[in-house]
C-alpha cells in the first residue's frame, strides 16, 4: 500500500481549462467539426433574475388578489393592419420549425396555445396542415431560406413574420442535420433526403432596411394590408435595429435575446454572439420612445422567459408581450426525469439534454423518427402547455396587483430595481438600496 | 378588357381588382399602363388571365404570381416574380436584381439581361435569360432549370443542391460545389422545350450550351470540406 506523501496538494482545476473546456479541446481535436446543439446560452448571463419588483405599500396602493381586475390581454398589429390579431394573454409562442419539430409536438403547441386564447407561430419549414388546424391564431413565418413558402399559406396566415435573425444566432442561418430531413421534411423543403441542410443567413431578394420596406410593402399588397406584419431579429444593435424595423413599416417587432433556444446551431456561436435579452429591451423601447411609437406598434420578446415574474419584468421594461420556445417544449415534456435512463443511452441526463439536433429525442418532441414522435400524447402535452401559460399569466398578475396596477401593461420601470451593478445599468432601473442608475445618475 | 392607369389610379386599387377574381373570370385581359416603377405591381395574383404592362416596374412585379401571364414591355426591378408558384412572367428589357428567386414554378424570360442573384434560391422556376446575368446567380438554387443565351457573372451556382443552369456564353467562375456536367438525352429535352417556349428561334442548339449542377460535396459537414463552408 503506497502512502500519500505528506502536504501533497489535493487536484486543482483550472478555472481558464476547466473541465467542460478541455473536454471540448479533446472533442474537437478527435472529431474535426464544430459542435452543434440545440438550446440556448447556457453560461451565466445577468437576466430577470437580477431585478426585484418594489410592490406596493404607503406611497403605493395594491389591488386585491384574485378580486380586483388585472388585464392580461393585448392586441397586436394595431399600427397598419386591417386585421390585428388579439390575444388573450401575452405570452406567445415563438417560431419552431415543423423539421426541428415534430408533427405531434407542433399539433401541441397549436393546442396549449389555442386554449388560452394565444398564437403559435410556424418556423423554417414551412406550415403544415396540422399546424394551421390546430392554432387559431397563428403567425407565418417568412424566412431567408423561403422553405415551403406560397401565397395561399400566407393568407391563410393570421400573421406574417419576417425573420431577420434568432437571438442563439445573429447573423446566421438555419441548420437542420441529415437525422432530421425525413421524405416528408424534404419534400416540403424542396431538398434531397438525408442532407445535412444549411439555410441561407440572408433574405434572398432585399438587403438592408430600405429594400426591407419594400418587401414589406410586397407582403401587405399580396395580402390585402390584413395582416400583422412582425420583423423579427436576434439581439445585437437593438436600438438601431428597432428604429429600423419601425421605419420600415412593422407592425410589431419581435426581439429575441442570446439566451434563446435554437434546435440546432453552433456552440461557439450560441455562447458568444447576441446580447442578453436584459441588455436589450430598453434600447429597443428607447427607439420606439424616440419615434413616438411605443405602444403603437408592439415589442414581443423573446430569450429566456420561464415564469409569470420574467413576464411581468419584460413588460415592466416596456414589453407588449413575450415569446417561449425552450420552456414550451419543457412543458410539453422535454428532459422529462422519467425519461433518465433514456437519456443516459444518449450520454446526458434528464435536464441537460440538449441534442436536439440528432433527431433522437427519447420525448419525441425534436424529432422526425415516426417511433420516438409518436411517444407524445398531443392532446395531453397540449394541455400541460395550456395549465403552464395559465400558471406564467397567474404569477405575472399577482405581481402586478401587488405593484398596484390593473392590467399587466400598467406596469414600469419605476417598479423594479436591480441586485446588481451590471442589471442595473442594462435594464436602466436603480441599484436596490440606491438611486444609482449606472450610465444615467451620478 | 381592363385598363388600369396607374399615373390615376393607385396601386392598391389595382392589386385588390386582381386579387378578388374568381379562377372562372372572364375578365382575362388586364392592361396597366403607366407603371412609373411602382413596386408590387400585380404580385399575388390567382387566376389565369393575361396582364400587359406598358413601361419599367419597380420590385417583386408579378411576386408569387399563380397562373397570370404576366407582360413587361419595359425594365424590372429587384425580384421580379420572386417566389412565382405558376404561370409565366416575360419582361422584354432587363431585370434587376434577385429576378426569380425563390420561384418554385411557371416561367420567367427576359428579353434583355439579368442582374447578380438571378434565380438565388430557386426551388423549381424554369428561367430563360437571353443576355447574360450577374455574379452570385442560382446561389442555393434547389430545383428547377436555368437558361442564359449569353454569359454567367462569377459565383454561378454556389452551394447549389439539385437545380440545372445552362450556358451559352462564357461562364466567369463557378461557386462553391458547382460543377460543369455532362448533358444527358433528358438534360437536352428539357432545354430545348425552354427554349421553344421563351419563342427562341430553331437555330439554338441545346449542344452550344454547357451544364453546371451539384457536385453534392458539401451535403454533408465534413472536416474535408472546411475550405468551402
Ligand atoms: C427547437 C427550436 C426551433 C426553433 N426554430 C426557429 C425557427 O424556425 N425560426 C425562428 O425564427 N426561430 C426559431 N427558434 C427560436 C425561437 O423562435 C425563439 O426565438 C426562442 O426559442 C426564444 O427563446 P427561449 O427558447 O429561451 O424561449 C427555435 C427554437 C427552438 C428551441
Amino acid at each position: 500500500m503506497t502512502v500519500p506523501p505528506p502536504h501533497r496538494t489535493p487536484p486543482r482545476f483550472s478555472a481558464t481549462f476547466s473541465p467542460q473546456t478541455i473536454a471540448e479541446i479533446q472533442r474537437a481535436a478527435a472529431t474535426g467539426i464544430y459542435d452543434i446543439r440545440g438550446g440556448g446560452a447556457k453560461r451565466a448571463l445577468p437576466h430577470f433574475d437580477d431585478l426585484l419588483f418594489l410592490g406596493a405599500s404607503i406611497s403605493r396602493y395594491p389591488l386585491e388578489g384574485y378580486r380586483e381586475k388585472c388585464g392580461t390581454d393585448v392586441a397586436l398589429g394595431t399600427r397598419f393592419a386591417k386585421k390585428p390579431i388579439k390575444l388573450k394573454i401575452p405570452v406567445t409562442i415563438a417560431g419552431m420549425s415543423f423539421g426541428a419539430l415534430s408533427a405531434p409536438a407542433k399539433e401541441a403547441l397549436g393546442r396549449g396555445a389555442s386554449a388560452v386564447g394565444t398564437s403559435t407561430t410556424t418556423g423554417d419549414g414551412g406550415m403544415t396542415a396540422e399546424e394551421r388546424s390546430h392554432s387559431s391564431i397563428l403567425v407565418y413565418q417568412y424566412l431567408p431560406s423561403r422553405y415551403g413558402m406560397n401565397p395561399d399559406d400566407l393568407r391563410r396566415a393570421d400573421a406574417i413574420e419576417i425573420v431577420i435573425g434568432q437571438g442563439a444566432k445573429p447573423g446566421g442561418g438555419g441548420m437542420l442535420l441529415g437525422q432530421k430531413i425525413s421524405p416528408r421534411v424534404a419534400k416540403m423543403r424542396t431538398l434531397p433526403e438525408g442532407i445535412d441542410q444549411r439555410s441561407a443567413c440572408r433574405h434572398p431578394d432585399w438587403t438592408g432596411p430600405d429594400d426591407l420596406e419594400i418587401k414589406i410593402e410586397e407582403l401587405r399588397e399580396l395580402t390585402d394590408w390584413e395582416k400583422p406584419i412582425y420583423v423579427k431579429v436576434g439581439a445585437s444593435r437593438p436600438y438601431y435595429d428597432t428604429a429600423l424595423a419601425a421605419k420600415s413599416g412593422a407592425d410589431v417587432i419581435v426581439l429575441d435575446g442570446m439566451q434563446g433556444g435554437t434546435a440546432a446551431t453552433q456552440e461557439v456561436f450560441i455562447e458568444n454572439v447576441g446580447l442578453p435579452l436584459l441588455a436589450a429591451i430598453r434600447p429597443a423601447v428607447q427607439a420606439l420612445q424616440d419615434l413616438g411609437l411605443h405602444r403603437k406598434l408592439q415589442l414581443i420578446v423573446s430569450g429566456g422567459v420561464r415564469t409569470g415574474a420574467d413576464v411581468a419584468k419584460a413588460l415592466a421594461l416596456g414589453a407588449d408581450a413575450v415569446a417561449i420556445g425552450t420552456a414550451a417544449l419543457i412543458a410539453l415534456g422535454d428532459n422529462d426525469p422519467q425519461l433518465q435512463a433514456e437519456y443516459e443511452k444518449l450520454g446526458t441526463v434528464a435536464g441537460a439534454y440538449d441534442d436536439w439536433q440528432d433527431g433522437l429525442d427519447p420525448a419525441g418532441i425534436t424529432t422526425q423518427d415516426p417511433v420516438l414522435a409518436a411517444r407524445l400524447d398531443p392532446v395531453k402535452a397540449g394541455r400541460r402547455l395550456a395549465n403552464y401559460l395559465s400558471v406564467l399569466t397567474l404569477e405575472a398578475q399577482t405581481i402586478a396587483r401587488a405593484c398596484g396596477k390593473s392590467h399587466l401593461h400598467n406596469l414600469e420601470p419605476e417598479d423594479l430595481v436591480a441586485l446588481s451593478i451590471e442589471a442595473a445599468a442594462m435594464a436602466g432601473v436603480p441599484l436596490a438600496g440606491t438611486n444609482w442608475i449606472p450610465g444615467i445618475t451620478q | 378588357m381592363s385598363i388600369f392607369d396607374l399615373a390615376k389610379v393607385p396601386l392598391r386599387e389595382l392589386n385588390a381588382a386582381l386579387h378578388s377574381l374568381p379562377p372562372s373570370t372572364n375578365e382575362t385581359h388586364w392592361v396597366v399602363t403607366n407603371p412609373g416603377g411602382k413596386h408590387a405591381i400585380a404580385c399575388g395574383v390567382d387566376a389565369p388571365i393575361t396582364i400587359d404592362i406598358e413601361g419599367h416596374v419597380g420590385y417583386y412585379c408579378g411576386g408569387m404570381n399563380k397562373e397570370a401571364t404576366i407582360v413587361v414591355s419595359g425594365n424590372a426591378g429587384v425580384g421580379v416574380a420572386e417566389n412565382m408558384m405558376s404561370g409565366e412572367v416575360r419582361v422584354k428589357g432587363d431585370a434587376s436584381q434577385a429576378a426569380g428567386a425563390t420561384g418554385r414554378g411557371g416561367l420567367l424570360v427576359i428579353d434583355g439581361n439579368a442582374s447578380a442573384r438571378c434565380g438565388i434560391s430557386m426551388k423549381g422556376i424554369d428561367i430563360v435569360v437571353k443576355g447574360s446575368i450577374g455574379p452570385m446567380s442560382a446561389f442555393m438554387a434547389q430545383a428547377g432549370n436555368l437558361v442564359v443565351l449569353g454569359d454567367a457573372g462569377d459565383a454561378l451556382g454556389d452551394s447549389i443542391y439539385e437545380a440545372r443552369l445552362f450556358v451559352r456564353g462564357s461562364v466567369a467562375g463557378l461557386g462553391a460545389d458547382c460543377i460543369e456536367k455532362e448533358m444527358s438525352a433528358e438534360d437536352k429535352s428539357i432545354l430545348k422545350s425552354l427554349l421553344k417556349r421563351a419563342d427562341l428561334n430553331e437555330s439554338i442548339s441545346p449542344d452550344d450550351f454547357k451544364m453546371f449542377g451539384s457536385a453534392r460535396r458539401l451535403y454533408h459537414f465534413h472536416i474535408d470540406n472546411v475550405d468551402a463552408y
